[in-house]
């Protein structure tokens, strides 16, 4: 690294930029289920879509149901404490799939 | 090893650092161990901020640095307060820790250290011990009251006279089991994390070291907008440990994303020229519990024990240990196991002298010590903030070169003090706050 290279501001990254930089083992079934029905009366402000690090929690637009990105998922299970409603039924993924840091 | 049963002296669910210390100490004294990692390898699920700290290894593998894949050791750890705009900052940085053991504090990435650690167990595994990579472990098996085996996603049952739940935060099985309740969002704290690569002559140089030594940073206040909690910047050999943690109590009342705070952490001044030129490597996710001594969960039932994170040995305080605590209790584990299997008995009466070792020891005097810690700070915010806050703009008025005498500076700076905040309730609150956390 030359040092103008060192010197560089660093980049701003957006968060679809850090989670490319994770390595997954993509699992085929989802070890994150949601239950719509204790969803519709969330008493804690739908707090799984501001808190999870990895954004897995989306309203899409026009559906009332939340759209569950488990393959992003960085298995840090936040979202199953903050949601206090126990909406979230959240396991760990299938042995040797989901996420796989290389330097943790 | 049954051949059609699979049966083994212990299980060890989960290959961080506190089964692999109950795994490596069963070992030794001969027994037939299965650890059971979900992972795709031991390690490839695990990350921390960044610190090690070894004394029970370095008992375990004396020397150990010469052959684990440890990152620096740690010579300086800095306080750092931050404001909007300030920063007003302690370093401690010294030589006595540049020395053999030093200090006992590393900075590690856990994917290589902990892989490491795995692969230096199963080098001393007899016939019948195996590390079984990629299965995730989903419920344990019961006869009556007694825990005998575990059930994982691929192969059949497995079974032991123990098993050493060591599944980290989230202690999914330990539920199951029956021997703890899912945490509220104040028990927790999440972290996330950025490894940023830089060569090492440019950390050397921004952090004023040499060779292999590091430094460890803490920052607090507006670094995690004044919630519980702190960032940190820790240096790797090539790279730097970048990240916050707070409550998640405290990103619920906030309504803000974890990966947020981080972003504006790295956007504060006294960060920024930290970072420069440094390119993001791994962003990483990960819970701690700090539920802390009072909530701790049934150590011990039949045939079962809790190690490490599962169990919730972390010291909430400025030491940020945890690591020593979870590799203790790994060892503490260990060691009774190897006693009830000379007793033959492997009832929570005998398992219990697990816990009368870990009251023995620094891991729940420690516990014990800090367990106002958490509860103190989320209850008293000013301490985080205004305090502090109040204090730094007094420094920086108190330095600010005007034609102004300094005795009329002063008098101005200390009666502003005064009469800023309650001056009384913050004497108060600050010896309070010095009984609970130091």
């Amino acid at each position: 690294m030359n040092i103008e290279e060192a010197l560089k501001e660093p980049k701003k990254l957006t968060l679809e930029d850090k989670l490319f930089t994770v390595k997954y083992n993509p699992a085929k079934e989802s070890h994150i289920k949601v239950d719509n029905e204790i969803c519709k009366k969330c008493t804690t402000n739908r707090i799984c879509l501001t808190i999870c690090p990895a954004k897995v929690y989306e309203l899409e637009e026009g559906h009332t149901e939340v759209h569950v990105s488990f393959e992003n998922c960085l298995e840090c299970g936040t979202c199953r404490v903050a949601c206090t409603d126990n909406a979230i039924d959240w396991r760990c993924p299938q042995g040797g799939m989901g996420v796989c840091y290389r330097f943790g | 090893m049954d051949e059609e049963t699979l049966k083994f002296d212990a299980i060890v669910v989960g290959g961080g650092p506190s089964g692999m210390c109950a795994a490596y100490t069963m070992a030794k004294a001969g027994m037939d161990v299965a650890v059971i990692e979900r992972g795709e390898y031991p390690g490839s699920k695990n990350l921390f901020g960044g610190i090690l700290f070894t004394t029970i290894l370095n008992k375990l593998i004396p020397n150990f640095w010469e052959e684990a894949p440890v990152e620096r050791n740690v010579i300086s750890r800095k306080f750092s307060y931050l404001t909007e705009d300030s920063q007003l900052a302690v370093e401690l940085k010294t030589e006595q820790y540049n020395k053999p053991p030093y200090n006992n504090t590393f900075t590690v990435l856990r994917s290589k250290f902990d892989r490491w650690f795995s692969e230096k167990t199963e080098s001393i595994f007899n016939e019948n011990s195996f590390v079984f990579s990629g299965f995730t472990v989903i419920d344990v098996i019961k006869e009556g009251h007694k825990i005998i085996g575990v059930v994982t996603d691929k192969e059949g049952p497995m079974y032991a006279d123990v098993i050493i739940c060591a599944e980290g935060a989230n202690s999914l099985l330990a539920e199951k089991a029956g021997l703890k309740k899912k945490p509220e969002p104040h028990d927790m704290v999440t972290g996330v994390k950025e490894v940023i690569a830089l060569p090492s002559e440019i950390i050397n140089d921004r952090f004023a070291l040499a060779g292999n030594e590091g430094v460890a940073i803490e920052f607090f206040g507006k670094a995690v907008e004044g919630m519980v909690g702190g960032a940190f910047i820790y240096t790797n050999k090539e790279s730097l440990s970048v990240g916050i943690s707070c409550s998640i109590v405290d990103f619920t009342h906030k309504n803000i994303n974890p990966n947020e705070v981080l972003d504006k952490f790295k956007e504060h001044p006294s960060v920024k020229n930290l970072l420069r030129g440094g390119e993001t490597i791994e962003y990483s996710a990960h819970m701690i519990p700090e539920f802390g001594y009072d909530k701790l969960p049934d150590l011990v039932s039949h045939g079962i024990m809790l190690v490490g994170d599962s169990a919730g040995f972390v010291n909430t305080s400025h030491y940020h240990e945890g690591s020593n605590l979870a590799m203790a209790s790994g060892v503490m584990a260990g060691e009774t196991a190897i006693i009830a299997k000379q007793k033959g008995d492997f009832s929570a009466e005998t398992l219990s002298l697990y816990k009368e070792k870990l009251n023995d020891s620094f891991v729940m005097k420690d516990m014990k010590n800090f367990r106002r810690a958490a509860k103190f700070l989320h209850a008293n915010p000013q301490v985080l903030n205004d305090y502090p806050t109040t204090m730094v703009q007094s420094m920086v008025d108190y330095f600010t070169i005007s034609e102004r005498s300094k005795v009329e500076i002063r008098k101005d700076v200390i009666g502003g003090l005064i009469m800023d905040v309650k001056f009384i309730k913050m004497m108060w609150d600050m010896n309070k706050a010095r009984k609970v956390l130091l």
